[in-house]
């Protein structure tokens, strides 16, 4: 068996007295899209944060890349996108991409086509130019969307990638992901919207600061005896 | 490489907020131009002089000069009293052959017009003096020779009488002693420079003047605003997001850090030039040292500036909070700065001064400006902001661990 993408072992978190996280059991494998649902506040960005390195743990291990994070240079190989946009809406769209992509490493000659390629993606492509602060909402996501896919990373960590995203556009980026997944790399993501969920090879279900359930959205539906992935959430958090 | 792309990405942001930049180079042009036109424009101020037991002759040629009004008083307390109230700006008293002068020294272009008419009337006084006294030896020798030949001409006519050449003898004496007091006389006139000793009612010789304020203006300014400039531009990287976003890429710390450096550095570089162009040429204040060096000075001094900023705003949670550490850390800068002279302070207040990065760029600045001191002979100022510049610096590369533990 290859080695897990992402690998967390009785994650904790707390935050002062506040204990978010209790203990997090995940993996993500090689050409996997895994989905993280949970309530608001349940600590899905928390998660993330741990597991890139930006917060560390107050228990348990978060490896990524079969390396303890905190690391550095394993972020070169992440693409991350924050559930806040983090643009500079003073520079242009292109700009924006170009700055990130030179903080992620990218070299100058591959810097144009990465920027083009992912502008396509996400459909920005005609607006490249323009200064971000005269986008609309759902072109700014799009924007952070496709600085998360620069430099074609190894490993995609998306914290509700799709909000303020047309159904077209959204259909078009989880079209862009299957490939991402078919290409044999993996993707992390949160979601608020459960027919995205079904999309995922794996969902976890994140409740009281603990995985309650993670498995595919069929085995899932099994489990709780319900239609979609949608009533397993309702009824692991106990609304009927 | 990438510490060069933030310094890009920072300067291109900069150079967008083109009210920003206004602010940042229009608004210190602005304050000078305002600050020489009040400080420099009542160089011809009208000044009014007490004087206690001074000479008429003085009176009548300090009162010549223009913009003087003399008034005299019999008494120190009346005239004291009358600088309190501000009837007079300084008073002249004479002590035996000496003078004091007591100056309010409010207003310092005053008290540098009291000193020089009262300069030029004591020069034409003593000149007058001298003059007269010339005259009046001239006149005594000229009488002398006369009576000289007089006698000479009673001794031919009278030889043969002793009464009356007993009498020759006695007038001679007496014209010779007359002729040795007007030698003694002419002697200390010429020799007397009465002592001047000058007091001040309110600061002392070196307040005020633009000239010396604006040393520490010039830091003043790039400190402010590059304080205050950069500490807003790191707290939006926080609050939007994007310091997280970009802690989340393989960049180091220290490049984010540098990479502001280097942005701030361009723009103070910019400032400090515009601030000495527009000192020396619109204001005519003379440098008298290298300019280059005063640059020099400034781009440490508005690192050390960022560096702050830098350090604070990660103490404050929205731009007004940024705001509110300027009369916490701003205005004590100016109080110590050196624009207030300190000598007069309390020790420990003077102490407070020494922890100022502002005292020490200014001090170099105007000695650089003023006295023409080369930038190698101002090590301990250039030696302190650099301490500063790096304990800051390093205070700030660790505490972005906050953001990103590695
Ligand atoms: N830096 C922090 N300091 C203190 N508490 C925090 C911090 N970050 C998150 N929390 C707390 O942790 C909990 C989980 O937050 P988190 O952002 O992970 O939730 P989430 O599952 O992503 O929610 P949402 O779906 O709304 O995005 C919240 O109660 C939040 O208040
Ligand atoms: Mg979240």
């Amino acid at each position: 068996m290859s080695q897990a993408i992402i690998d967390l072992q009785h994650l904790a978190k707390k935050f002062g007295n506040q204990t978010v996280l209790k203990d997090i059991n995940l993996t993500v494998n090689p050409g996997e899209i895994v989905g993280l649902i949970g309530p608001s506040g349940a600590g899905k960005s928390t998660v993330i944060k741990v597991t890139l390195g930006m917060e560390v743990t107050s228990g348990g291990s978060a490896k990524v890349f079969g390396t303890v994070m905190p690391n550095r240079q394993l972020l070169g190989r992440i693409g991350y996108m924050a559930q806040t946009d983090a643009l500079y809406d003073t520079l242009t769209g292109r700009e924006n991409l170009k700055f990130y992509g030179l903080m992620k490493g990218i070299a100058k000659a591959d810097m144009t086509r990465e920027v083009d390629y992912v502008a396509k993606v996400v459909d920005l492509t005609a607006d490249l130019n323009k200064r971000v602060s005269g986008y609309s909402g759902g072109m700014m996501r799009r924007l952070s969307l496709a600085i998360a896919l620069l430099g074609k990373p190894d490993l995609l960590i998306l914290d509700e990638p799709t909000v303020g995203i047309d159904p077209a556009l959204r259909r078009q980026i989880w079209a862009e992901l299957g490939r991402i997944r078919d290409e044999g790399r993996s993707i992390l993501i949160t979601t608020h919207v459960m027919d995205e969920a079904e999309l995922c090879g794996r969902v976890a279900l994140l409740l009281d600061g603990k995985v309650m359930a993670f498995d595919a959205p069929a085995a899932l539906e099994q489990q709780y005896q319900v239609k979609t992935i949608e009533d397993v959430f309702l009824k692991a958090e106990g609304v009927e | 490489m990438r510490t060069i792309g933030i310094m890009n990405r920072v300067l291109k942001e900069l150079f967008r907020d083109k009210r920003t930049l206004a602010l940042m180079f229009l608004a210190p042009i602005l304050i000078m131009l305002l600050m020489s036109v009040i400080f420099n424009t009542n160089s011809s101020t009208d000044v009014s002089i007490g004087t206690i037991s001074v000479s008429h002759k003085l009176n009548q040629q300090m009162a010549d000069i223009k913009h003087v009004t003399v008034k005299t008083y019999d008494t120190k307390s009346a005239a004291k009293k009358a600088l309190k109230n501000e009837k007079i700006d300084a008073i002249v008293k004479k002590n035996g052959s000496n003078y004091s002068l007591t100056y309010a020294n409010t207003d310092s272009t005053k008290t540098a017009t009291v000193k020089l008419a009262f300069k030029n009337a004591l020069t034409a006084t003593s000149i007058n003096q001298l003059k007269s006294a010339l005259t009046k030896s001239t006149k005594a020798t000229v009488k002398l020779q006369a009576q000289l030949q007089a006698i000479q001409k009673q001794q031919a006519a009278a030889t043969a009488s002793a009464k009356a050449g007993s009498a020759a003898t006695a007038a001679q004496q007496a014209t010779s002693t007359k002729a040795t007091s007007t030698t003694m006389a002419t002697k200390s006139t010429s020799q007397k420079t009465p002592k001047i000793t000058n007091h001040y009612v309110y600061g002392d010789k070196d307040t005020g003047y633009f000239a010396k304020m604006l040393p520490i203006l010039m830091g003043f300014f790039v400190f402010f605003f590059v304080f205050l400039i950069s500490g807003m531009a790191l707290l939006k990287e926080r609050t939007t997001g994007t310091l997280d976003r970009l802690l989340a890429t393989p960049v180091k710390r220290s490049s984010i850090v540098f990479g502001y450096m280097l942005s701030y550095g361009v723009l103070a570089v910019i400032q400090t030039i515009l601030i000495v162009l527009v000192t020396v040429w619109l204001l005519g204040i003379e440098v008298v040292g290298n300019m280059a060096s005063v640059i020099v000075i400034n781009l440490i001094l508005a690192l050390v500036a960022l560096a702050f900023g830098i350090l604070l705003s990660t103490f404050a949670n929205s731009e007004f909070q940024m705001m509110q550490f300027i009369p916490l850390v701003i205005v004590p800068q100016v109080f110590f700065s050196g624009i207030i002279p300190l000598d007069s302070m309390a020790a420990w207040v003077k102490d407070i001064s020494y922890i100022i990065p502002i005292k020490y760029a200014g001090d170099a600045v105007t000695d650089i400006i003023m006295r023409g001191t080369s930038i190698w002979h101002l090590g301990f100022d250039i030696g302190i902001l650099l301490i500063f510049l790096v304990v800051l610096t390093v205070l700030n590369i660790v505490g972005l661990k906050r953001y990103r533990k590695v």
